[in-house]
């Protein structure tokens, strides 16, 4: 049964099944494990992080494609959302066709991107993907009545999917049974499907021609593979995810704009975080986006703490300070690089 | 005379100046197994690439079973049935021995699109890869990776992706190259078995004489890009010109 859903492919480490399950059980449970607002904020953005990354995963890791136009797909899931429940109204209609309208939006950019670039060479499809990235980037902040602009969009999503819906009148065991709840479970459930699904691509025949393509393009053409056409292919059904990864992130945060679903910073994120976990791995996107969010969440308040404990010695608290956190974090990816080459995976995976 | 099933026309080549392959007119048939020699540069690899579709040709025409196949394309034509075996080893090599020759028994059931369904649990398709591995003796390799298996094991699978294509056409590019003296036989019985099935054609470039001398049922030899002779070996061995002109020595070994 669990060999099924993980489509026959194991963790292949006691360590690493540990880690993916302590992953799990904690989400699943956060709300209990990690009462507030702010954890709760954080373990639904672990979870779309981790679908986001995994599918650019299949991207990098299987197809050995490079592309810098991630976010931008991410990017029309969570406009897909958000113009649909603006525009639309308040209702689960509308919120199925943003999902639908941004997916489709999404592949039909990956088709016409992959299409003219994917049949020249590797790098030219990267550049491509960039440079539209940037101008799709420019094009949503200065359509200001249409996106809102840089200030982005706030919109209402079904009552169902927000605090002020009640399911149940009493806590349990103290949290409160509100439609943010549902909402979490939502975001976490579609990533639980999207990360088991992705699990079932990279395993298929599809996936092992990506990877062979990936190994050697050459002889994948003379064994008779068209390889543009499974370049292509792979472009749409990563953009379809990370578009799905962004409708979940809008569904989550009602409200998006440019710098939190569009930026470059995103894209970079990815991948450190597909890096930092394990190319080709799909499990390392769960780990490298749990341990990059929480990073990004935690390192700031750890280091002032940190720097509160050392008062009084020189150079320590201000090495620590707060705003130093993101040298830390360079930091702690380039070490993470040099002694983990094949990412925390690859690692542990060897290391058995 | 048996059918033809793959014919080159006038087929040329220029790389800038230098014409590579120079207005080749051959015609393979059905059950025969012809041998391609000629000095280094001569021509060989850039003919086969031509065939199989690697370098597209400037002039003249790849007939394939009665099918211009000219401006196909690789893969296009390799489901046509033209299928070859590379002189440098070309493999997948960070996917174990199954995968590779797995993925080429996928691509001609056409199951590469699928993904719904896991690589492994296609069972049939595991077994008729399983028994190619069988074929060459690389069973007991089945689950390492390519990049693990020592040069002659490499050699081996690289035939192994061709039989398991099962190409109405077989193109081998110095099979044995590299190959302990042990180990060459087991790719030379298999070459050899082909031929014996006769409904499959196969070209061979080859150096080693005593291997053309067992297996071509006829030679051609090209010369700076042209065809310089063709016919049975004992025909084109004897010929002078041949002799003295475009093999050397290595042509005088094979008649003696």
């Amino acid at each position: 049964m669990i060999a099924t859903l993980l489509s026959g492919d194991a963790p292949r480490s006691r360590v690493l099944s540990l880690l993916l399950l302590a992953v799990l059980v904690c989400l699943a449970l956060a709300p209990f494990l990690f009462p507030g607002t702010r954890s709760l904020d954080t373990a639904a953005r672990i979870c779309v992080f981790i679908l986001l990354v995994a599918s650019y995963d299949l991207l990098l890791g299987y197809g050995g494609i490079v592309s810098f136009a991630h976010t931008m797909f991410f990017g029309m899931g969570a406009y897909g959302v958000a113009l649909s429940c603006e525009y639309l109204g308040r209702s689960w209609g509308a919120l199925a066709f943003g999902i639908g309208a941004g997916s489709v939006a999404a592949i039909a950019a990956a088709f016409l991107i992959g299409l003219f670039s994917l049949r020249v060479r590797a790098i030219f499809f990267a550049m491509i993907t960039l440079a539209v990235a940037s101008a799709v980037a420019v094009l949503v902040s200065q359509l200001s009545q249409i996106t809102g602009g840089e200030d982005g969009l706030n919109y209402q999503i079904p009552r169902a999917l927000t605090p002020a819906f009640k399911f149940m009148d009493e806590p349990v065991f103290g949290v409160r049974m509100n439609g943010k709840l549902l909402n979490y479970y939502v975001v976490l459930a579609g990533s639980l499907v999207g990360v088991l699904f992705l699990l079932r691509v990279v395993n298929s025949p599809f996936g092992r021609v990506l990877q062979a393509i990936r190994e050697n393009d050459f002889r994948a053409e003379a064994i008779g593979y068209r390889v543009v056409q499974y370049r292509v292919a792979a472009t749409c059904l990563s953009a379809a995810i990370a578009a799905f990864a962004g409708a979940l992130y809008a569904i989550w945060l009602r409200y998006v704009g440019p710098s939190t679903v569009l930026s470059m910073e995103i894209m970079l994120d990815i991948l450190l975080m597909v890096v930092i976990g394990g190319m080709g791995t799909i499990y390392g996107a769960v780990l490298g986006a749990t341990l990059f969010v929480v990073a990004q969440n935690y390192l700031q308040e750890l280091m002032g703490l940190a720097a509160g404990a050392f008062e009084g010695l020189p150079i320590l608290p201000a090495l620590l300070s707060p705003d130093r956190w993101l040298l830390w974090l360079g930091l702690l990816f380039i070490l993470s690089v040099y002694f983990f080459p094949t990412g925390i995976v690859g690692r542990l995976r060897d290391g058995r | 005379m048996t059918h033809e099933i793959l014919t080159t026309h006038d087929l040329t080549v220029r790389f800038g100046g230098h014409v590579a392959v120079d207005h080749v007119t051959c015609a393979f048939r059905t059950g025969e197994l012809t041998a391609i020699v000629g000095p280094n540069g001569a021509g060989k690899t850039t003919y086969f690439n031509l065939i199989s579709g690697q370098i597209p040709a400037f002039e003249g025409r790849v007939m394939l079973a009665g099918r211009d196949v000219t401006r196909a394309s690789v893969s296009a034509r390799c489901h046509a049935g033209v299928g070859r075996a590379f002189q440098l080893t070309n493999l997948f090599p960070d996917l174990t021995v199954l995968e590779n020759v797995r993925l080429v028994i996928q691509s001609k059931a056409r199951r590469g699109f699928s993904i719904l369904s896991t690589a492994a649990s296609q069972v049939a398709l595991t077994e008729r890869a399983e028994a190619v591995l069988d074929r060459v003796r690389l069973t007991a390799q089945a689950g390492q990776k390519v990049s693990a298996l020592s040069h002659g094991n490499q050699r081996k699978l690289e035939v192994a992706l061709l039989i398991a294509l099962d190409p109405l056409v077989y193109m081998f590019d110095e099979p044995t190259a590299g190959m302990s003296v042990d180990e060459a036989p087991v790719v030379l019985d298999l070459i050899a078995e082909l031929k014996a099935q006769k409904d499959r054609t196969i070209l061979l470039v080859e150096h080693k004489m005593d291997v053309i001398r067992t297996l071509a049922d006829r030679i051609i030899v090209l010369h700076n890009g042209a065809l310089a002779a063709d016919g049975a070996p004992a025909e084109v061995m004897a010929s002078d010109v041949v002799q003295e002109a475009y093999m050397g020595r290595d042509l005088a070994e094979l008649g003696a």
